[in-house]
């Protein structure tokens, strides 16, 4: 027998296994997409709050829950509506603008060429077309909230796109624990958006205005009819915080995505006996006790920022306990990302 | 320089009692059918049947017609993101766009000649890269001069004495081909090392398809969706010698090279991996790629990366494109590499001069595709015939000088010829000499409406355990008026080549 052959792993050719590069790119395709979506999201809802006067810290307070002050201040100083929806869309400087966010999306998706459909590549070329092509009028108050609905919709297409030809092998598990990863620390960051702004308070827990703010929040997660139709008695913010933390039906919320998280590292294991994932895995599923066995008045009682946080981070750990498990440093890191110096996880906002 | 004893012009309108430029209505009406020789409008023989209906076919277009399709179809092409970066590089064919909708058409008759001729090629550089890395029978017989070979900058040292599967040196051949006044094809040059552009041949025909589904309608048409599976077969026959299921792979430099989407096309029309270099890693002489199970072996690279870049220990110590310890690995056998490393001294511009005698030597057969009348300045006879008709020639320095350096005698001055006479009596050596060739045209959508355009062709040839010769090639076209000049960074497009089954 011919040397080679004999060192072959059982099972070993015949059943491709991924290329450590392509899953890598494929979480950060999936990240990236997910990542445009929910800031469109998050504009959406910062407008909504600073049309109705409803904050003191307005238009500053997205920027605090990406973390950019210090980018941002040194550009523009004071936020204003402009600035900072500028610095959020069409900023090429601006590492986490979606037009940045939208052409690393594109160079990861071209490393994912030979394993992505021709339709999912057309799509997200179309799309980061479209978005190279936004300027100072299509970000102007009276079109914001139809842009930030058309580029949602553009990132679901894509979603849907993906889902109904992406092939379903490794691939597709890890483009699942992106987008998990990603919605996880999105909602955490869209309930983060309502604390943020409110501080110092202007509306005393349960006025009009908050609950209108509440109620903000939940259309712009998508979340308000659900939230209606599931959820008795009043808009309390423990019960919409309830809804968008621990709401196993809403698809979300953050329980939601630790499941389909937990369920995708778990899947590598028992489809392709890919064991390395236990760390992950075991992280996300410590995650999920940990907000199981809390009610959202505890949580809200020690301090919903500070869990919102601990979240983040968590989620950010059990991102590097991915790479370390299939893609070991040994390889160095591939070009393509947006050039973002802010944090150890390369893309990650925390 | 055309002959005047067959002009095959003169025979066109004349016979019709037509003034020229009137050969039917619609989308060739205002067509000024060139001295030349056209693909479609002016051959010398009655054109077959079929030619004949492509070319009534395509007369009843209008032109508001095809240029509406001309730009879905260019629309197409923006939204699938073939978009290029000019890069250049002898073999690399970048920015083929745009692609024009009247096909180029090869009857049934004239592909069979060139396939058995490009095969014919294919089979003699093999041999020629086997021998001069062996024996050296042709170099001691005295029909290539030693230091043309072994002085060629791309001649490797570490090939020497290496038994590569199959004897395939070059298992992807692609043969820059001419079609002269009298439309005799002849060989313009060779390119053994990594040639490109096949995937616009395949995507051209997808597009045609797509775009004039009318004008193919009931065709027969030879097919290019074999290319991929072929390629594939051939990468596992020459797989290391045991191997069951070859592991094959292609090596890309990367999604900011020029012919990354040719690269991200065969990987997927293939059904491999396409790796980056640093997917790749040798240990104990063997290839691994990483993947997220850890590393798995790899048999067959398709590489689409230059010798140079290949192995930072063995050649250019910088690259980071390549994989460290691959050449160790590929001389223990334990790896097959496609086009092997040192195939460029096979198509040398040097070395294609005495291509004929190659042929001859090796198979002992006559070259079935000629080479465009070529003078070795090196020898008495060549250099005397090159100083004599100094001002009709083309002449070119042989090094790796490229397009530098070279003169063509119609179109230089006095002077200019005069100082070239002195550069070429002190190093002989280093020219060769060729006429200037009336390229064939093919009728092409143009500004001003449907004109003449020079063209030449690319056949690709597969070698495994044979050679199998994709039907038709890469036509591309000189979109500048009179221009002989087909590279896409000078003004080129392409055409669909197709090629009539019957």
């Amino acid at each position: 027998m011919n040397p080679v052959m004999a060192d072959l792993p059982p099972g070993g050719i015949g059943m491709p296994n991924l290329l450590s590069r392509y899953a890598e790119c494929t979480i950060w395709l999936a990240r990236y997409m997910e990542r445009i979506e929910n800031l469109a999201r998050l504009v959406d809802v910062t407008e909504t709050f600073v049309r109705a006067r409803s904050t003191t810290s307005g238009w500053m307070s997205i920027v605090q829950i990406n973390a950019d002050d210090e980018r941002f201040i040194e550009r523009h100083g004071t936020a204003s509506e402009e600035n900072v929806v500028g610095f959020y869309v069409i900023d090429r400087e601006n590492p986490n603008s979606i037009v940045s966010i939208a052409h690393a999306a594109r160079e990861n998706a071209r490393a994912l060429r030979p394993l992505i459909s021709t339709e999912m590549w057309m799509h997200l070329n179309m799309f980061t077309n479209a978005v190279s092509a936004l300027g100072p009028a299509d970000i102007r108050a009276s079109n914001l909230s139809a842009l930030c609905a058309r580029l949602k919709q553009d990132c679901q297409t894509h979603h849907g796109i993906t889902e109904g030809t992406f092939y379903r092998d490794q691939a597709w598990l890890f483009y699942l624990i992106g987008r998990s990863l990603e919605r996880a620390d999105q909602i955490t960051r869209l309930i983060d958006i309502k604390y943020h702004t409110l501080l110092p308070s202007v509306a005393g827990v349960g006025s009009e205005v908050d609950i209108g703010q509440w109620a903000a929040v939940l259309r712009s997660a998508a979340a308000y009819h659900a939230f209606r139709r599931t959820v008795a008695g009043d808009m309390t913010p423990s019960h919409v915080v309830g809804f968008l933390l621990k709401n196993d039906g809403f698809p979300r919320s953050l329980s939601t995505s630790l499941s389909q998280l937990y369920w995708a590292v778990g899947h590598l294991r028992t489809d392709y006996g890919l064991k390395n994932g236990y760390a992950a895995a075991e992280r996300v599923e410590e995650l999920r006790a940990t907000l199981a066995e809390q009610t959202v008045k505890d949580i809200i009682l020690r301090g919903l920022h500070e869990f919102l946080d601990w979240v983040q981070r968590e989620l950010h750990l059990v991102h590097e306990d991915i790479a370390r498990a299939f893609w070991p440093a040994a390889m160095p890191a591939p070009p393509h990302r947006a050039p973002d110096a802010g944090t150890s996880q390369d893309q990650s906002q925390s | 320089m055309s002959d005047p004893g067959n002009d095959p012009g003169s025979d066109l309108g004349g016979a019709l009692g037509q003034p020229r430029g009137q050969q039917g209505p619609g989308l060739f009406v205002t067509y000024d059918t060139p001295d030349f020789y056209c693909e479609l409008m002016n051959r010398r023989d009655p054109p077959p049947d079929s030619l004949t209906r492509i070319r009534d076919r395509l007369a009843h277009f209008g032109l508001t017609e095809l240029r509406q399709r001309a730009r879905v179809a260019e629309a197409d092409l923006y939204n699938l993101g073939i978009t290029f970066t000019v890069y250049t590089d002898r073999d690399a064919i970048d920015r083929i766009l745009p692609v024009d909708l009247i096909p180029r058409v090869l009857t049934a008759g004239e592909w069979n000649h060139v396939e058995r001729g490009v095969r014919q090629r294919v089979a003699a550089i093999n041999h020629f890269l086997w021998d001069i890395y062996h024996e050296r029978h042709i170099l001691t017989d005295g029909i290539v001069p030693a230091a043309l070979v072994l002085g060629n900058a791309n001649y490797r040292p570490e090939m020497e004495g290496l038994d590569v599967p199959g004897r395939v040196y070059v298992h992807i051949n692609g043969t820059d081909l001419v079609r002269d006044g009298a439309g005799n094809f002849l060989v313009l040059e060779d390119n053994a090392r990594t040639p490109s552009g096949v995937s616009y041949v395949i995507e051209n025909r997808h597009m045609m398809l797509r775009s004039m589904p009318d004008l193919a309608a009931g065709l027969d048409l030879m097919p290019v969706d074999e290319y991929g599976p072929r390629l594939r077969r051939a990468l596992t026959e020459t797989a290391p010698g045991g191997i069951r299921d070859a592991q094959v792979v292609l090596l890309s430099p990367g999604i900011y090279n020029s012919a990354y989407f040719e690269h991200v096309f065969l990987a997927r029309e293939m059904g491999v991996p396409l790796v980056e270099g640093r997917d790749l890693m040798v240990e104990n002489g063997r290839v691994f790629m990483r993947t997220v199970a850890g590393p798995r072996p790899v048999h067959s690279i398709y590489r689409r990366l230059n010798d140079d870049f290949l192995d930072p220990r063995v050649f250019n110590p910088d690259s980071m494109l390549g994989v460290p310890g691959l050449v160790e690995a590929y001389r223990r056998g334990n790896v097959t590499i496609a086009n092997a490393i040192g195939t460029g001294v096979a198509d040398d511009k040097a070395v294609y001069a005495y291509m004929p005698r190659i042929i001859r030597y090796y198979l002992n057969e006559e070259p079935i595709l000629s080479n465009v009348e070529t003078h070795i300045c090196g020898e008495p006879e060549g250099l005397a015939y090159t100083l004599a008709n100094l001002e009709r020639l083309v002449v070119k320095p042989v090094g790796e000088s490229g397009g530098y350096g070279l003169i063509i005698g119609p179109h230089a001055t006095k002077a200019e010829l005069e100082s070239f006479r002195a550069g070429l009596l002190a190093d002989p050596a280093n020219y060769i000499s060729q006429p200037v060739i009336d390229l064939s045209v093919s009728p092409t959508l143009c500004e001003a409406g449907v004109e003449a355009r020079h063209v030449d062709l690319r056949p690709f040839a597969v070698t495994g355990e044979s050679t199998w010769v994709l039907p038709g090639g890469l036509s591309r076209v000189a979109l500048r008026k009179g221009s002989l000049v087909v590279n896409s960074s000078q003004g080129g497009g392409s055409k669909d080549t197709w090629v009539l089954a019957s």
